[in-house]
Order: structure tokens, then C-alpha cells, then sequence
């Protein structure tokens, strides 16, 4: 499934996390800020990744696996081109956040914390976003779409297909322009 | 030795013990789920083996309490027993029974507890908690089932102690918590089927052997697992 494109961004991966390790000391206490540097500069913490960490500070890689997924900064899916950030926090939740995560979980075939296989989309809950007045709230990309109905995920998703097409349309034009 | 009087029974034992080990090798049962005798730290999260100790204001986890010279200790006061019982149910309302699909043969630690605490198997007044993960995941070897789990943390530790490493970790956080496997390679090459320790440890029936692979299982390891643990 993998394309060459990605097998080559994920062998840049393991080049470029292989040349930081030893920029850390070999002590447990450096697993959490490992991980860190390596989300930061990657975004995201891939299986072999993991395996890395755990070799350079010999424990096992389920140890690694198990700190990782304790916490809710680590991401194990590489970010979509589009992200949707679903808020859970109080209010939301009370507003009926969780529909809103379904509806979105629904139609993309994928879980929270997952990206779609085409990297198109992926989906995140959030704990708050600091406008609960607007409950329930869905970030999508950097735009917050307050009061967020189930016809409006729907609406979003037309959205984004309208924007394709047209971009597809003009890259078409240009390219016979030329 | 140590004297302590438990339940106004006088008891011997070694000094560096816990109450919880004194009172199990002295016959006085204590309701307990996450105890392994060789676990140096203990985990101390099932929440059931609490007692009294004359001295403290309130009831303490026997585990993780070390026996002094003199200590008096009593395991069945009301307020001991009404943690006790609400411990258990609160792990009654994660382990969802199904007896004719329960794979524990002979002496099942929950009913044993259910006896000891003159409770029923049933979580009620609890609901029986819902979790939005899994019914039944592979393991390679083996078959989890986290509706059985109670997370008493046994596998892992037993893992860990047999292996060096451990291969089965805790995953993910809260109500998603499970046991699992993380690694790449061939699963095959883990020898995990001549182990079978965590399969052993476990008190629930939540993690159990494929039936493909049972047979390549030696039973007399089993047993000594058994005696590591007990």
C-alpha cells in the first residue's frame, strides 16, 4: 500500500531520528522528551520510531508503547491535510460534542487520533477550545465552527470537495494554457 | 521474627514482610487481586486488601504496610469491609461474567472474595461499565478480553520478571486501559508459547493461549508459575 513517496519521507524519518539520539543520554528519564523532539520535528510517532527509542535506551519497545499511548500529546497517524479538531470538554460534551465526533468518525471510515489512508483528513478530540458559548465546537483547520450541527459536518465535507474540483479545474486550465 | 496480633491471633513472621504476606502464610485470608509475593514494589491497585491498624486513623492497604513488632491489626471492621465491598463491586462493574464462556477452571479468585465479603457476583447498586473498546483483541498468542480484565497488572509484571523486557505493556489511559503487545518482526519468533506466564498469572480468564497454540504448550512450565505467584 505504501507509495514510493512515502517510503521515501519515512526512511528520512528514521535518517534524521537516528542522527538526534545521540544527542540524548541513555537514561529512562529521557524517553518522554525523546518523544517529544521527535513529534515535534515529525508530528507524529511512527511504529519504527518507537522501535528506536527503545533500542537507544534499551528497554522494550512495549515500554516505549505503553508511556506513549498514556498520553494524550503522542499521535501515532502522521496529520491529514485537513484536520478536525472535535471538542469534548464540559460544555461541548453537554451540548452533544460527541454526535459531532461521530458524525465526523462516520463519514471518514476512521477513529479519533486517526488520519485517513489517502492523508486527506484526520480527526483529533480536544479537551476545550475556550469558547464554550459557541458548544458544541469543532475546530477545522484554523477556522472554529461554533453551534456545529450534523448537517453542517455534511456541509464542511462539500466544502472541501467544491475546493478540490476547483483547484483540479485550474490547474487543468493552466496546464492547457500553457 | 516479628509478633503482631491479627483478629487477636498471635502471628510470627519474618521481618521486611507485608501485613497482607503475614496474614496469607498464617491462614488469614485478606481479599486480594493484584498481589504477587515476589513483586518487590507493590501494585497495590485492586483496592481490597485493607485492614485496620491500631494507631492509624484509617483503614490501609495490608500490602503496602510492613510488619512491626507488636502491630495490631484487625481485617474486619465495618469500615474496612465497606471499602472492601465497594472495591469489588466497582471491579465487578468492569468484569462482565459469562460462567459458561469462563475459561478459569477450579478456584476463581472473584468468588472466592464474593464469599469471604458476603457479597454477590453482581456489581449492583453499580451499572456494569460500558467501554467503547473491543470485544475480544489478538494478541498473537493470545486471546484478550478486556470486558474480563481487571487490570490488576499481573501479566505485566509476571512478563517482565520472566523476560528481562516486558512484551505486554498497559496501553492508552482511563476506560481504554489494556493489555497489549507492541513490536515488529515476526510475532513467531517471541517464545511466548513455551512462557505462558501471563496467561497463567492472570485471575480473570482475560488473556488466554489460542487453541492452535496449546498444544505446543508444555503444562508442567504452568505449574511453576503457579508456585512463583501463590
Amino acid at each position: 500500500m505504501t507509495t514510493p513517496e512515502l517510503a521515501g519521507e519515512e526512511r528520512a524519518m528514521v535518517e534524521e531520528i537516528t542522527a538526534m539520539l545521540p544527542l540524548f543520554e541513555k537514561s529512562r528519564g529521557n524517553l518522554i522528551p525523546i518523544l517529544q523532539s521527535i513529534q515535534e520535528k515529525h508530528a507524529y510517532l511512527s511504529g519504527a520510531a518507537m522501535e528506536m527509542v527503545a533500542e537507544h535506551l534499551s528497554i522494550s519497545p512495549s515500554e516505549v508503547y505503553g508511556v506513549a499511548t498514556f498520553y494524550n500529546q503522542f499521535r501515532f497517524h502522521p496529520p491529514g491535510k485537513h484536520q478536525f479538531k472535535v471538542c469534548l470538554g464540559t460544555a461541548c460534551h453537554v451540548a452533544g460534542g460527541d454526535i459531532i465526533l461521530e458524525n465526523f468518525e462516520r463519514k471518514l471510515g476512521i477513529k479519533d487520533g486517526e488520519t485517513t489512508p489517502d492523508r486527506e483528513y484526520s480527526i483529533e478530540r480536544v479537551a476545550c477550545v475556550g469558547c464554550c458559548a459557541l458548544a458544541p465546537v469543532a475546530v477545522v483547520d484554523d477556522t472554529v465552527e461554533g453551534h456545529i450541527q450534523p448537517s453542517r459536518v455534511e456541509g464542511i465535507f462539500v466544502q472541501f470537495q467544491v475546493e478540490r474540483e476547483r483547484e483540479e479545474r485550474e490547474k487543468a486550465e493552466r496546464e492547457s494554457g500553457e | 521474627m516479628i509478633n503482631l496480633i491479627v483478629d487477636d491471633k498471635e502471628i510470627k513472621v519474618e521481618e521486611g514482610k507485608t501485613v497482607l504476606q503475614a496474614c496469607l502464610e498464617n491462614g488469614i485470608f485478606i481479599p486480594n487481586m493484584c498481589f504477587i509475593k515476589t513483586r518487590e514494589h507493590p501494585h497495590a491497585s485492586c483496592r481490597l486488601c485493607f485492614v485496620e491498624i491500631d494507631g492509624l486513623d484509617r483503614p490501609v492497604t495490608s500490602c503496602t504496610e510492613e510488619v512491626r513488632e507488636g502491630l495490631l491489626v484487625k481485617t474486619d471492621t465495618p469500615a474496612v469491609r465497606r471499602l472492601q465491598r465497594m472495591g469489588f463491586k466497582l471491579l465487578m462493574s468492569a468484569h462482565h461474567r459469562d460462567p459458561k464462556e469462563c475459561p478459569v477452571k477450579g478456584s476463581c479468585q472473584l468468588i472466592r472474595i464474593a464469599k469471604h465479603l458476603k457479597v454477590g457476583l453482581k456489581s449492583r447498586p453499580l451499572e456494569l461499565l460500558e467501554r467503547d473498546v473491543d470485544e475480544e483483541v489478538d494478541l498473537t498468542f493470545f486471546t484478550y478480553y478486556p470486558f474480563r480484565c481487571v487490570l490488576c497488572g499481573k501479566c505485566v509484571y509476571i512478563c517482565r520478571q520472566r523476560n528481562g523486557q516486558n512484551l505486554l505493556t498497559f496501553t492508552n489511559r482511563g476506560f481504554d486501559t489494556m493489555i497489549a503487545f507492541f513490536g515488529s518482526g515476526d510475532p513467531a519468533d517471541l517464545s511466548c508459547h513455551h512462557c505462558l506466564a501471563c496467561a497463567n498469572v492472570c485471575p480473570t480468564g482475560a488473556l488466554v493461549l489460542k487453541p492452535e497454540y496449546s498444544e505446543a504448550a508444555g503444562s508442567e512450565d504452568s505449574s511453576k508459575v503457579r508456585m512463583l505467584v501463590e
